[in-house]
């Protein structure tokens, strides 16, 4: 396999929070490919958009990265310490869509004027050209009639139309990685269907490499090649769209997917969760995941299980898949979809 | 009144809401001319976009909306518009609503037995503090709390704990009609299984029937067992759930199914997204109206869509 276009180990990230530690993330490692879509799943507090924002150098003041390293083109990302080396990466070679493209965008601004202003502080373009390459990439993004467009203001676009705005300041400078946090979850489905379409035809005509975050498994399936599964601050599942789909290995990873309703039979109780995710400021110990795991193991109460190797793409942190655990089944839901996969493969 | 040996418990008939407009003298139209009627023990989808109307509709049943036209009744007395106190009472009691956003749709400032107790208080529904006590324990029993937790504040709860303490405030008032308005939607996805498994249980208990809005259709699938479609403040299909999902005929229903995101690679690999384009309609001369194609399954349709219809079902 080729080799990863970024490539982060073992990050680790605190906060400092009303004389507090808190770790954010707690030794988390992905593999972005080139022309490829990593998508991170997790819920809320799983450390999924604290992780990226390491990418980009754009943590809160109050947070950093302890340990750990992030390899992009040679540097280390994980060492950068002031603005200035953040600047040859952010915007430029490393770009992000936010999710709320309401209070993305400056509600006094132009929009034509919002993304100029990134052509002209990264490639030094100025009067007309700036201009007219706006113009272009309004249209690039599906905007009709881009020249009277560039005119309006944030206000006069629909909630759509002003994710494609928000997507056009983010791909403006051809960056390499783009990294969307949660770009569809303030939009409706049918919105939602266009703007995946878009992401997915301007990764093939920029060939971009996407982090693609969200909660939604619906929109993981539709976008992803990899899929990291993050739980408690960190990648507890990574492997292929297929594999994590039709052959997960973590009893997260079962029960995230086993409590859709999509999976769930109509009339029975679905398969849930018990219990809530483990506070931040806790110390953690063995596997984060094994109070509300109802077959977990003495020893994941006791040691962090390490990574094991399911196939070449695919590793899962759970003591499951050590040579001496017993054999315990997935739940029903998974068995079905392993069922239906092999299904489609005959 | 029975439909088909099925007792409705809630009748709406040509249902309009508007709103004013400022600087305007013509009222921006919410939703208009919406019919349909809710069985007892039923669960009712009503599914549709932002600005759709759906919320609407739920808020002029419990008379948070004043209606333009049409009559809405629960249990065949009339419930909108101008009515005597004792059916507002009623309406009160009998009707309850489930909030979307927990985190904002409960007082910050008050503790969870003044929360869970304040419909009791609006109707003095209670004989003494005892009884009210009593009343609040039961309550947060029945959706999972521990009794205990009626001397602490909403910021001190989870997510989906804020959303059984919602559900304990509507549970306590006895209702027999509850309106779920988005309420999971902003749950995470671990806890959303349980307060689905949570409403589908306590509707076996206690015989409660529900009217659930939202705009995720994959949820409305597994828990409604009747979906209305609303489009711009019209319902343009309405059907059983299976039948709904198995036979979409109104294009703008087609459209919404298929962009759902369905979690199996493989199938959404395969996926073709139509567009709902509204001009596809040529209602001109030939009027839509709304026609039971099907036992149970209806549709907003002209005369000559109707054929279209019908040679699609065949």
């Amino acid at each position: 396999m080729s080799e990863p276009i970024l490539s982060a180990r073992d990050v680790v990230v605190k906060f400092s929070l009303r004389g507090q530690i808190l770790t954010a993330v707690r030794g988390a490692s992905l593999d972005l490919y080139e022309g490829k879509t990593v998508a991170i799943v997790g819920e809320s507090g799983s450390g999924k958009s604290v992780f990226t924002k390491t990418f980009l150098g754009m943590l809160d003041a109050n947070g950093w990265v302890d340990s750990g390293s992030i390899m992009f083109e040679g540097q280390d990302l994980a060492k950068f310490k002031t603005e200035k080396e953040w600047l040859t990466i952010r915007g430029k070679k490393i770009a992000m869509v936010f999710q709320d493209p309401m209070t993305a965008l400056n509600p006094l601004k132009t929009v034509g004027s919002q993304i100029r202003e990134v052509l002209e502080l990264h490639q030094g373009l100025r009067g007309q050209e700036a201009k007219n390459r706006t113009i272009e990439i309004l249209g690039q993004v599906g905007i009709d009639n881009p020249a009277m467009r560039y005119n309006q203001y944030p206000h006069e676009f629909s909630g759509g139309m002003r994710q494609r705005v928000v997507i056009a300041i983010a791909v403006a400078c051809n960056p390499r990685i783009l990294i969307c946090d949660e770009p569809t979850t303030a939009l409706d489905v049918t919105i939602q269907a266009q703007i995946l379409e878009l992401i997915r035809n301007l990764q093939k005509q920029l060939n971009l490499s996407i982090i693609y975050i969200t909660h939604d498994l619906g929109v993981v399936a539709n976008v992803a090649d990899y899929v990291a599964v993050m739980y408690a601050g960190d990648v507890i599942e990574y492997g292929t769209v297929e594999e994590i789909f039709y052959d997960p290995r973590h009893p997260y990873t079962w029960a995230l997917l086993s409590s859709l309703p999509q999976l769930g039979v109509k009339g029975q109780p679905l398969y849930s969760i018990s219990g809530t995710p483990p506070s931040l400021f806790a110390d953690i110990k063995g596997d984060a995941f094994a109070p509300r795991n109802p077959k977990a193991l003495k020893i994941d109460f006791v040691y962090r299980p390490p990574y094991f190797r399911v196939s070449p793409t695919h590793v899962a942190r759970t003591w499951l898949l050590d040579p001496r655990a017993p054999k315990v089944e997935p739940p029903e839901p998974i068995k079905a979809m392993r069922r239906k996969y092999e299904r489609y493969a005959t | 009144m029975m439909t088909e040996g099925r007792e409705v418990l809630l009748d709406v008939q040509n249902l309009r809401v508007q709103f004013k407009v400022r600087g305007s003298r013509k009222p921006f139209v919410a939703v208009k001319d919406v019919s349909f009627q809710i069985y007892k023990g039923e669960t009712f989808g009503l599914v549709g976009e932002t600005g759709s109307g759906k919320t609407t509709i739920g808020r002029a049943i419990v008379r948070i909306n004043e209606t333009a036209g049409g009559v809405i009744k629960f249990k065949g007395i009339k419930i909108n518009g101008v009515i005597p106190k004792e059916v507002d009472r009623m309406v009160t009691q009998k009707i309850q609503m489930i909030f979307q956003d927990p985190m904002a749709s409960l007082n910050e400032r008050a503790k969870v037995d003044y929360i869970v107790s304040e419909g009791l208080y609006n109707t003095r529904n209670y004989k003494d503090e005892e009884d009210r006590k009593a009343k609040v324990s039961k309550a947060l029993l029945e959706v999972g709390l521990l009794p205990e937790f009626a001397s602490r504040f909403p910021h001190e709860f989870s997510g989906g704990q804020r959303q059984r303490i919602g559900i304990a405030r509507a549970l306590i008032m006895e209702p027999e009609f509850i309106i779920a308005d988005e309420p999971i939607s902003s749950l995470d996805v671990s806890i959303r299984a349980q307060v689905l498994n949570l409403l589908s249980s306590l509707q076996r208990e206690k015989g409660l029937t529900y009217m659930f809005i939202s705009h995720d259709l994959s949820v409305v699938r597994f828990i409604a067992d009747r979906v209305a479609v609303i489009y711009k403040g019209e319902i343009v299909e309405l059907a059983e759930t299976e039948e709904l999902f198995s036979h979409p005929l109104h294009p703008y229903t087609r459209a919404l199914l298929s962009a759902i995101p369905i979690p199996d690679p493989v199938v959404e690999r395969q996926k073709k997204v139509l567009v709902y384009d509204p001009s596809v309609h040529d209602y001109s001369k030939d009027k839509p109206k709304w026609v039971e194609i099907r036992p149970g399954h209806f549709v907003m349709a002209n005369n000559a869509e109707i054929e279209q219809y019908e040679a699609m079902l065949n």
